[in-house]
């Protein structure tokens, strides 16, 4: 008797969501359905579906470039993420102890957000340009062994990248943990510095664990980020030098359109998927379904 | 009765000058010609298609050929297609001609008689589809130059060398003046067509068509390559040091004597023009490396997508027709040092370089490019690998494995 009325329950709330649901399903679920079923194919610059089997997820994990671009998301990811978290957490902190000008430091820590990566990418290029850039304005205050020169490095290139891309996002974290350190009650600095506990203890084993909303929405802004870093690698060093720098969203777009092999360009989106997956399913059981249980 | 006379006479002063040419159309065309020499060639083209009434409007993009072509392929799929567009002679554009995207131009290749005036006519088999023809051939680039500056072989006391192995050898004497021996953009296409240039020149022209046009895997893996990829080798030690990333940036540090040679095609010509140097006096080009005088006909052609508006597609019509005039090609090919398609056009003006140039032409020494032999794929994963190795310490052996590979998996 509960049953037909529970469906039509809100249904002005249901039928106006309609449209995204449409989206998500056929927009979302069936782009990448249609990916990974032409990633078994051979398909060139049109998709066509002669299937070849693993041949594409062959060739994938064989290609230096593929590799090379793994292992660089691998490192960028995992510091640009610790980091990020760190600093911008150390930066709200500080501008959290009721300082003076403390919305001119705030807009002043946000500016660089509102640059596109393209532009991040540009600029830290020059910066780090061996001859225009910090190497060489240090060297001609004097210093003139100083080296600083990572865009041409083959092994810490990413590190460049690195720096270019905390720059551009550790505003935004800054601002979230900012945001949630605000929505702290007085009563518990209050209470923390009656009960005698150090300053660092009190943010360490109380601040940090009440807010872990924050911090997990600040996760998924920066892990997403970080997943699609494709602009700021183009603008700064072009993939170079030669293949070091590669990351596996330009080489999906490069063999999309240069190499004219669509085939391969979703084997590798495919693989994105799945490690991204890898990563968040576990998560998601148990966030989500450690609770149903004990609910 | 009488004013019949007088409304006919009215009625034709009226419909008289719908008779008129037609109507001036706009027509967007795309192409990767961004350098100052590039840049004047490019305008002799919308010069001649501006003054028959239509207006060109131009859609340069930076970058280079391959990140140039990435936008055009993706606005060609995506539906957003230019009035016309750039690619290199060749496979390309094979599969975009073969899905139906590209406009049929037989009509105007017949009524102009493209067929007797291509030389040589391979430059039209690249776009020939079941007999009918979707590009526009404008010129014929080659990329087995050297050119070396004048000026920084005088500064460390050498003289300038006559071919590559004189060049390897000048190579120390260059370091100690302060200069980098060869010049070598970032961008992964200069690497691997320095690769294809030392292969067709020092190993010669029949190999070279065995590799990439038989895709003969046991030949690329064999001991006749084995001195091409020693000679990469020694190139990548001479190009250590040169810190940039765009072709004509590498042309500049020859033009300005910092580097003492750079193997790039004879679109460098534009450069040294614009930059008022002189052939023989200010810089020397060796064809073929000095070695195998053999040059590849590459180049440039143009392909003009389906467009949905009549006009437009008119428009599109009267741009091919042009390009292949002979006026407009000598005005063309002298700024951007390329060889005309026509074989009637006189080039008196042209610098001694492009007349060495036109003697192999006319001499029947060519080879087809990489472009017109392999597909994109193909090319891409030798970029790939001649970018490695020039830009790391790879091998030589490990990189003629590798190249191997490439080519038996090539189609």
């Amino acid at each position: 008797m509960a049953r037909p009325s529970q469906l039509f329950r809100n249904l002005n709330a249901k039928i106006a969501s309609i449209p995204m649901i449409l989206t998500a399903l056929i927009v979302f679920l069936g782009g990448t359905i249609w990916t990974i079923v032409h990633s078994f194919t051979n398909s060139k610059l049109l998709p066509r579906l002669n299937f070849v089997g693993l041949d594409q997820y062959d060739r994938l994990w064989s290609t230096p470039r593929w590799l090379i671009s793994i292992e660089n998301l691998l490192i960028f990811g995992s510091l640009s993420l610790v980091f990020s978290m760190v600093i911008g957490f150390l930066l709200a902190a500080l501008l959290d102890q009721k300082i003076r000008f403390e919305d001119t430091f705030r807009t002043i820590f946000l500016y660089p957000f509102a640059l596109s990566f393209i532009v991040t990418g540009l600029v830290w290029q020059w910066l780090l340009n061996p001859d225009f850039g910090l190497q060489g304005v240090v060297r001609s205050w004097g210093w003139e062994s100083f080296t600083f020169d990572p865009l041409y490095d083959q092994d810490i290139v990413i590190y460049g990248i690195l720096i270019a891309a905390l720059w551009q996002g550790t505003g935004l974290v800054m601002c979230l943990m900012l945001a949630g350190l605000r929505g702290i009650d007085e009563d518990m600095w209050k209470a923390a510095r009656v009960d005698g506990i150090p300053m660092w203890k009190t943010y360490l084993f109380i601040v940090i664990p009440m807010m872990r909303p924050v911090f997990v929405t600040a996760l998924v802004i920066v892990a997403s980020g970080i997943v699609r870093v494709y602009d700021l690698v183009v603008a700064q060093t072009g993939g170079g030098p030669g293949i070091a720098s590669e990351v596996p969203a330009k080489y999906v777009i490069n063999m999309m359109f240069e190499a004219q092999n669509l085939g391969q360009a979703f084997a590798a989106s495919s693989m994105m998927l799945v490690t991204i997956a890898i990563i968040l399913v576990p998560w998601a059981y148990l966030e989500f379904g450690g609770r149903q249980r004990r609910g | 009765m009488r004013y019949k006379l007088l409304t006919a006479a009215l009625a034709a002063a009226v419909t008289l000058p719908f008779a008129a040419p037609a109507v001036a159309t706009d027509l967007e065309v795309t192409h990767w010609w961004t350098s100052g020499g590039e840049a004047a060639a490019v305008s002799e083209f919308a010069k001649a298609f501006d003054a028959t009434g239509n207006k060109w409007v131009d859609g340069a993009i930076a970058g280079g050929g391959p990140t140039a072509r990435t936008v055009f392929v993706s606005r060609i799929t995506g539906g957003d297609p230019m009035g016309a567009t750039q690619f290199n002679h060749g496979r390309q554009a094979e599969e975009l001609v073969e899905a139906g995207l590209m406009r049929d131009l037989t009509d105007i290749a017949e009524r102009d008689g493209w067929k007797n005036i291509v030389n040589p006519p391979s430059l039209l088999d690249g776009c020939t589809l079941d007999g009918k023809i979707y590009c526009a051939p404008i010129n014929i680039h080659s990329w087995q130059w050297l050119w070396l500056s004048n000026k920084a072989f005088e500064d460390a006391g050498v003289p300038v060398p006559k071919n590559w192995q004189e060049f390897v050898a000048a190579g120390p004497k260059l370091r100690e003046a302060g200069k980098i021996p060869l010049a070598l953009g970032g961008q992964p296409w200069q690497a691997a067509g320095a690769f294809q240039v030392l292969m067709v020149s020092l190993a010669g022209p029949e190999v070279f068509n065995k590799v990439h046009g038989d895709k003969d895997a046991e030949l690329a893996g064999g001991p006749e390559l084995k001195p091409v990829f020693d000679a990469a080798a020694d190139a990548r030690e001479m190009a250590r040091g040169s810190n940039v990333q765009d072709w004509n940036q590498a042309t500049n540090l020859v033009i300005t004597g910092q580097a003492g040679g750079q193997i790039m095609g004879d679109w460098a010509q534009g450069e040294f023009q614009v930059a008022g140097q002189v052939a023989g006096k200010d810089y020397t080009c060796l064809p073929g490396l000095g070695v195998h005088d053999v040059i590849a006909t590459g180049g440039d052609a143009f392909y003009f997508p389906v467009l949905k508006d009549a006009a437009q597609t008119e428009a599109q019509g009267v741009l091919a027709s042009l390009m292949l005039k002979p006026e407009v090609q000598v005005a063309f090919n002298l700024k951007k040092g390329s060889l005309p398609v026509r074989g009637d056009v006189d080039l008196d003006s042209a610098n001694d370089c492009m007349k060495k140039g036109l003697a192999i032409l006319a001499a029947g020494k060519v080879v087809p490019s990489v472009e017109q032999l392999l597909n994109q794929d193909s090319v891409t994963q030798i970029n790939d690998l001649m970018t490695e190795f020039f830009s790391g310490d790879m091998d030589p052996a490990e990189a003629q494995k590798r190249y191997a590979a490439i080519i038996s998996s090539a189609d």
